[in-house]
């Protein structure tokens, strides 16, 4: 089963911080990562340049938007993502209690959808799956 | 009602949690297992009065209701080529099933811990406990939770829908998981009991059916799962539900502690929350609830109001305070301390948190102060708590005695 914990705390409290304090969280970001995947939980991820370098896409009626900052103006921002694999939602509940950011803010475990397998192409009786 | 539909009901009311609880985890969905053990006791109601009831029923049952539920299975793949997306994929072999009666057992207990994950919200938590651990219908849940059918059905599928999209999974935690597991379960009953002894609205002070309801599921659960804090939890139940009777007069009015007829208490429920507490003393250290009860029986076992040993009130609030820092518990303790003879210690602890989140729209607040206020002879002030706790009181009982205290206060100047 795979989960992606996404990673939001308040940009403001993180821009207040020290240098050696938002060193000190890279670093300790970089261990927790060499765990998860030491442990085979880890399948990827990415930290998130700040919000203001965020460009929202969307495309209504054929017509493409395209808007400055990300999709909502909430309290706390998207800072990155994890992808685990975790047996159920308590051990991914686990392995995301765990990233130090946890602390600042806060992580959505969010289970990942399968899509469904690719149709097939249409046969000629026009029959549908 | 004739002697067959009786028999079926006993049936259904002896096996139905169980053998549903055992067919989730073997069917791995809610909706195939209680289709499948609505199934399995048609067969049941059909066979047993020809063949005789088998020697263990709830075995019968949980195998014929897991046949029932293959057959959907295969019914709904063809019917749908999509099913292999809505149910799991791998099936124990009709071999392979386990049940084993301590693997039954703790499958009312993997239910009752899905049920109350944290991770659904605490009204899919309480909905969910009443419908799958109490057996009680929808419409029965949401009449006890003063609902709309509708609503709670709703609440329930997307529940359910969570349970199986995020792999909840349907598992007993471990003991290291369990000190941090188990409030969440212990919550939820307590919770169910509180719903059932104080309405947050309505007219009448004491619905019978959820409280009996929530020490049902705290006696199985005791059984099943022999912690301090489970016994503590039914030592609390216990203590207060035994002084039901002298909470209302005759006229449906509330009766503070203070002013009941002692002699309403029913002894016997005193005797057995003792009991249960001695259990979860036994098992140190006293948890939140032990500490709730041990509260509870310095009450119960002051024969006058004016006997209660307020002075080991004050300590059991020290100590929860210490543990359990929270602004409702630093209320309780600030109102014990003025009860042991240091009133103007306890009003000022109160304006300490006057102005907290959880406590400056708490009529309890007010109207804890107004008592105070008004002991101290301090009319004029204790007027105005109570009508402060008057304005946000919603149960029509609270809000007729606080009137009526009101009232009194008025021949002073």
């Amino acid at each position: 089963m795979k989960y992606v914990a996404l990673v939001y705390y308040q940009e403001q409290i993180i821009n207040a911080m020290s240098e050696q304090a938002w060193h000190d969280l890279n670093q300790e970001c970089i261990a927790g990562v060499e765990r998860l995947s030491a442990s085979g939980h880890y399948l990827g991820g990415q930290p998130l340049q700040p919000t203001e370098t965020a460009t929202t896409v969307r495309v209504r009626d054929g017509e493409t938007l395209i808007s400055d900052g990300p999709f909502a103006e909430t309290k706390e921002q998207l800072a990155g993502f994890y992808l685990l694999e975790a047996h159920d939602l308590n051990e991914a509940l686990q392995l995301a209690s765990r990233i130090p950011p946890a602390r600042l803010g806060s992580i959505e475990v969010r289970p990942v959808r399968e899509l469904p397998p690719k149709a097939e192409p249409q046969t000629e009786s026009g029959e549908q799956p | 009602m004739s002697t067959e539909s009786l028999y079926v009901d006993g049936l259904y009311r002896d096996h139905s949690r169980r053998v549903q609880a055992t067919l989730i985890r073997l069917l791995g969905n809610f909706e195939l297992a209680e289709e499948a053990m609505q199934d399995a006791f048609v067969a049941a109601v059909q066979q047993w009065p020809v063949s005789g009831q088998p020697d263990n029923p709830t075995a019968w049952l949980i195998r014929t209701g897991y046949h029932c539920g293959i057959d959907q299975i295969r019914q709904r793949s063809t019917a749908r080529r999509r099913a292999h997306l809505l149910l799991p994929t791998e099936l124990p072999s009709e071999e392979t099933l386990d049940l084993e009666p301590t693997t039954i057992e703790d499958d009312a207990l993997r239910l009752l811990f899905t049920c109350c994950h944290p991770s659904l919200s605490m009204e899919a938590r309480t909905a969910l406990t009443l419908r799958e651990m109490c057996g009680l219908t929808t419409e029965q849940v949401a009449s006890a939770l003063l609902m709309k059918p509708t609503t709670l059905a709703q609440r329930i599928v997307r529940a359910k829908r969570k349970i199986r999209d995020a792999h909840i999974p349907y598992a007993v935690p471990t003991q290291k998981e369990l000190p941090e597991r188990l409030p969440d379960v212990l919550q939820v009953i307590y919770l169910v009991f509180n719903e059932g002894y104080s309405r947050s609205t309505g007219a009448s002070v004491v619905d019978i059916s959820l409280t009996q309801e929530a020490m049902r599921l705290g006696n199985e659960l005791a059984r099943l799962l022999p912690q301090g804090e489970v016994f503590g939890l039914m030592a609390l139940m216990l203590l207060n539900d035994a002084r039901r009777d002298a909470r209302q007069d005759n006229d449906g009015e509330l009766v503070t502690l203070d002013a009941q007829d002692r002699r309403l208490w029913r002894q016997k429920d005193i005797q057995t929350g003792i009991a249960w507490l001695e259990q979860a003393l036994a098992l140190t250290p006293a948890g939140y609830y032990t500490l709730q009860a041990s509260i509870a029986a310095v009450h119960a076992q002051a024969s006058r109001a004016e006997l209660t040993d307020w002075g080991r009130i004050v300590r059991l609030y020290d100590a929860l305070c210490r543990r359990f820092p929270s602004p409702i518990l630093t209320l309780n303790r600030a109102v014990a301390i003025a009860m042991n003879g240091a009133p103007d210690t306890g009003l000022t602890l109160l304006d300490d948190i006057a102005h907290h989140p959880q406590i400056s729209n708490y009529h309890l607040f007010y109207a804890a102060k107004a008592d105070l206020l008004r002991r101290q002879g301090q009319h004029e002030a204790a007027r105005n708590a109570y009508h402060q706790a008057l304005q946000l009181a919603t149960l029509t009982p609270e809000k007729r005695f606080l009137s009526r205290r009101l009232a009194e206060l008025e021949n002073f100047p």
